[in-house]
Formats: C-alpha cells, structure tokens, sequence
C-alpha cells in the first residue's frame, strides 16, 4: 500500500533530512515513526502526501509513484488520506461543522449526504453537540478531534497523524489514542508519527525509529 | 454542477461583504478609471449619428438664379450629364427644398408667413473625383454656367469631420487597452490582498485535495463581481455625465437649427461595457491567483 525505496530528501543548503530509506506498509497495518526532534518524521508524511518530492528513491502510494506524480493528479491523492496535523490547521473565520464539510465540498459532495457524514465523523470523535461552535472557544484536545473528525470525514484509506497527541493532556491524548484503536479496527491504514512514549506503548504498532533520517535497524 | 456555481458565487458575495468599505473603494475606482473611455466613445458615438445626417461624400450644390425657368433647368440638367468630372446630379426644386427646411428647423409657423418661396431651385452635383485642387476646378467651372447663380463645395467639413472622428475613435481605442490593462492590475492587486487574508483557507484546502480550479473559482467570480460593479458605476457616471450635458447640448443644437441630443449608451453598449469590465475582473483574477498557486511562497 505505501512503499519507500531507496528515498532521500535533501534540503538547499545540503541538509539532508531523509537519507536511503527503504520499507513497505500493508493494508490495514498501523505503524509508529519515532525518533528525535528533526529525525525526519514529517518529511516523510509529506512524501506520502506529495507535500513534498523526494530528491532521489520512489515513495508509491496504492500504486502509484507520488514522488512523479502531475500536479494536477495529486488532489485526488489526498482525498484518499486523511491528514492529521499537530498544529490542526482548521480554520477559525468557520464553525466546526464547516471545517469538518471542507472535504466533502472540494470532492463535490451532494450537501445532504456531506451533512450526515459530517454528524457521523463528529459523533465519532465525541463532539456532535458542538457542531455550531467556532474552534477559537474549543480546547486544544477538541481541536484535534475536529482535526481528526476533517480526516475522516472522506472514509479515506490511510491515515496519516503528526505527533497527533503532541500537546495534550494525558486525558485528552488517551482519548485520541484510543480513536486511532478504532479506525485500525475498521481496517485503515495508519501512519503515526510521534516520540510520546505513552502512545507508542498503548498501541499495537509497528515501530519504525528514525535517527538523522536513516532507519535504525 | 449548478449548486456548486451557486455556492461559489454566494462565497464570493460573503467575501466581498466582509471588506465592504475597502472592496466598495476599488469598485469606485474601477468605475472611474472605466467611465474615461466609456464616456469619451459614448461622445464619439453621439457625434458620428450627428455626421451621419451629412454624408462623407464631397457635393456641390448649384444655386439657379431665380429667373431660371423649366427649359433651363432642363438644358442646364444636359450639359451637367455631359461633363467629364461629373458623376450623379440631383435637382432639388425650391418647393421640396422648402419643405425639407421647414421639416428640419422646425419652422412652421415661420414659413407660413411667406407670401413667396424665398429659396432658389438647385442641383446637387456629386463628383467624381475627390481630390480637393479638381473638385476647386469643377466648382469654379460649374459656377460659370448658364443661369447658375452660385456653387457651393459642401461636405469638405463633413469629411474632416470623419476623419476626425476616426482619430478620436482609435484615440479612444488606445486608452481603453491603456486603462483595461491598469484594471487587471488593479483588481489583480486587490485579489492578491484577499489571497494574503486567506492563506490559511487555500493552504488547508490544498492539503485536503482541494483541485487548482476550486481554489481558484471563488476569486474569479469575486474579480468577475468587482469587474461588473465597476463597469455599473462606469455606466452611472456616463449616464449622468451625458444627461447634465445635455441641456447646454440643447442649447448650442438649437443655434444650429437641430433638436440634436446626447443619448445615453445603448443596450448593446451598455452590456459590451459591463461584459468587458466583468471579463477584466475575471482576468486580473486569474492572473493573481495563477502567480500564487505556481510559487505559493511569494507574496511580492
């Protein structure tokens, strides 16, 4: 399903921030990259993602080499992912029911069925009855389910989550964690990456653990 | 497909609402910047219906004298056929001349004071050449005949006029490129603000596979929007502008002896302005947006 070979991503300025790094991920299979600061955990989501393109090697995605990807072709590549950013990014000018719509307006979704999947993605994460709130009153654990519930929202077939519990509380981050248990019940693919201890121990994961952008075998 | 136009172009009313001092301002400006050139063609287009009374074509009129009679307008009419440098002839008699005047000028109830016509009979004389020094000979020559009491070379004004005209069309011409160039870079300017205050919408958008044409349709219909308001203001101040002119028009006309009017621009006008001013919108738009999703970095 997601397979790197042979992958290097270097920075202008000769920073390298990924260096040959070869691994397969199955379907459904749920896999934690781990490492320090700056090991290259992001970069390699946005490989995934085609936020960013390797500088050598192949990233293939259900097939299909993202790294040479059109760029006209790499939308209809992320609405297959569901993204999860530690900083959230939803947007604040909108209410929560409309940054969990955003998706299923871009893929053009009929507006009755958007709604209901919508409801559907917020039962889940726990925060239907605040639909109509604006993210700037939520807390940030709330913030991150909504960020999560935009994810989900277009049934998508990988996950990608970064550092997804980075600044929560236990409380809130055990919530979370146990979300991540359910979706790869369901059969979803998920990549997390985080260096939170406690998460990795709670999750029957795969662990892959990056040092300067290498594997650590 | 339908619902999906219908929101964006709800979106870009929302988003025009939420700045509405500061987008209302560039419509203004837009407006103003349009009404030049809209107003100075609608002025070329009321003076060409004023020419087009006249005819480019150069004529002379030949005056008879009064004593002419029917026999010699008649041999008058043959020798005139018969002339190398004459091309058609027409003979206006002084009661159809009359008429016409009366008709033209308003005049009714001076005419019906007269006790005799006081116009002469007159051929009008259409030459063949146009060259100002041969249709000079002609008049001089014509002039000489027989019972011809004056020759008149008309239309040399009129074809100025055209040629006039002309220059002052393309004059227009040339300044609505000029100023339909600055209204791209105008609203250009003011999609590149509204990109700057929704970078965070584009950014997330793209990321959840939001396509160019999506990110991308919202501004265009808010430029083909700011465009339309702008050409509408254009039209108001044409509008107005001509019919405050007008009466000091009617007044100079009436020396003339014309009930000419300024006219305000006409449907096909009318939409050609606002059809226009839209499609720049439209363009400066795309323009913007087409520099911020090829280097999403730069905002400069």
């Amino acid at each position: 399903m997601i397979s790197f070979d042979q992958v290097s991503k270097s920075y202008r300025g000769g920073h390298e921030a990924l260096r040959n790094l070869s691994f397969e991920i199955g379907d459904g299979e749920l896999v934690v990259v781990t490492g320090h600061t700056g090991a290259g955990k992001t970069t390699l989501l946005n490989l995934i993602a085609a936020i960013e393109r390797p500088t050598s090697g192949s990233v293939v995605v259900n097939g299909q080499n993202v790294g040479k990807m059109r760029r006209s072709a790499i939308p209809y590549l992320r609405r297959n992912l569901g993204l999860i950013f530690q900083d959230h990014k939803l947007l604040f000018d909108r209410t929560v029911f409309e940054n969990v719509l955003l998706p299923l307006q871009i893929s053009g979704f009929p507006h009755a069925e958007a709604a209901k999947r919508v409801r559907a993605a917020l039962d889940k994460v726990g925060l239907l009855d605040r639909e109509k709130a604006h993210p700037v009153t939520l807390s940030g654990g709330e913030q991150q389910r909504v960020c999560i519930a935009r994810a989900i929202v277009n049934r998508p077939s990988i996950l990608l989550a970064d550092e997804p519990t980075g600044n929560l509380d236990p409380d809130y981050a055990h919530g979370i964690i146990e979300m991540f248990r359910s979706f790869h019940q369901v059969g979803v693919t998920i990549l997390i990456a985080t260096h939170d201890e406690h998460l990795i121990a709670s999750l029957p994961a795969r662990v892959l653990t990056l040092q300067h952008g290498a594997l650590r075998p | 497909m339908i619902s999906v136009h219908w929101h964006t172009l709800l979106l870009a009313l929302k988003r025009f609402l939420r700045a509405p001092l500061s987008n209302l301002l560039t419509v203004l400006v837009i407006g103003v910047a349009l009404s030049l050139p809209a107003g100075l063609y609608a002025v070329i287009d009321n003076l060409n219906r004023l020419a087009d009374g006249t005819t480019g074509e150069p004529q002379i009129t030949l005056f008879l004298q009064t004593s002419a009679s029917k026999g010699d307008i008649g041999d008058l009419a043959d020798r005139l056929r018969k002339l190398p440098g004459v091309g058609q002839t027409d003979f206006v008699g002084k009661d159809s001349a009359l008429k016409e005047l009366v008709k033209n000028a308003g005049i009714e109830d001076l005419a019906a004071t007269l006790d005799h016509n006081p116009l002469p009979d007159a051929f009008i004389v259409r030459p063949r050449s146009d060259n100002p020094v041969e249709l000079e000979a002609l008049r001089s020559e014509l002039e000489k005949l027989p019972k011809v009491d004056s020759a008149q070379l008309d239309s040399a004004w009129a074809k100025r006029f055209y040629a006039l005209l002309q220059v002052g069309r393309q004059g227009v011409t040339v300044l609505a490129i000029l100023l339909a160039l600055a209204l791209t870079a105008i609203i250009g300017n003011t999609i590149r603000l509204q990109i700057l205050t929704l970078r965070d919408e584009i950014e997330v958008s793209t990321l959840i596979g939001a396509t160019d044409a999506f990110i991308r349709r919202p501004f265009l219909y808010f430029g083909a929007l700011q465009g339309l308001l702008g050409g509408m203001v254009a039209w108001l101040v044409v509008a107005a502008s001509l019919l405050l002119l007008n009466s000091a028009v009617a007044d100079l006309a009436q020396q003339y002896g014309t009930a000419f009017r300024l006219q305000v621009p006409g449907p096909g006008g009318s939409l050609g302005l606002l059809g226009g001013a839209a499609l720049l919108g439209w363009l400066g738009a795309y323009v913007a947006v087409g520099r911020h999703l090829k280097h999403p970095g730069r905002h400069g």
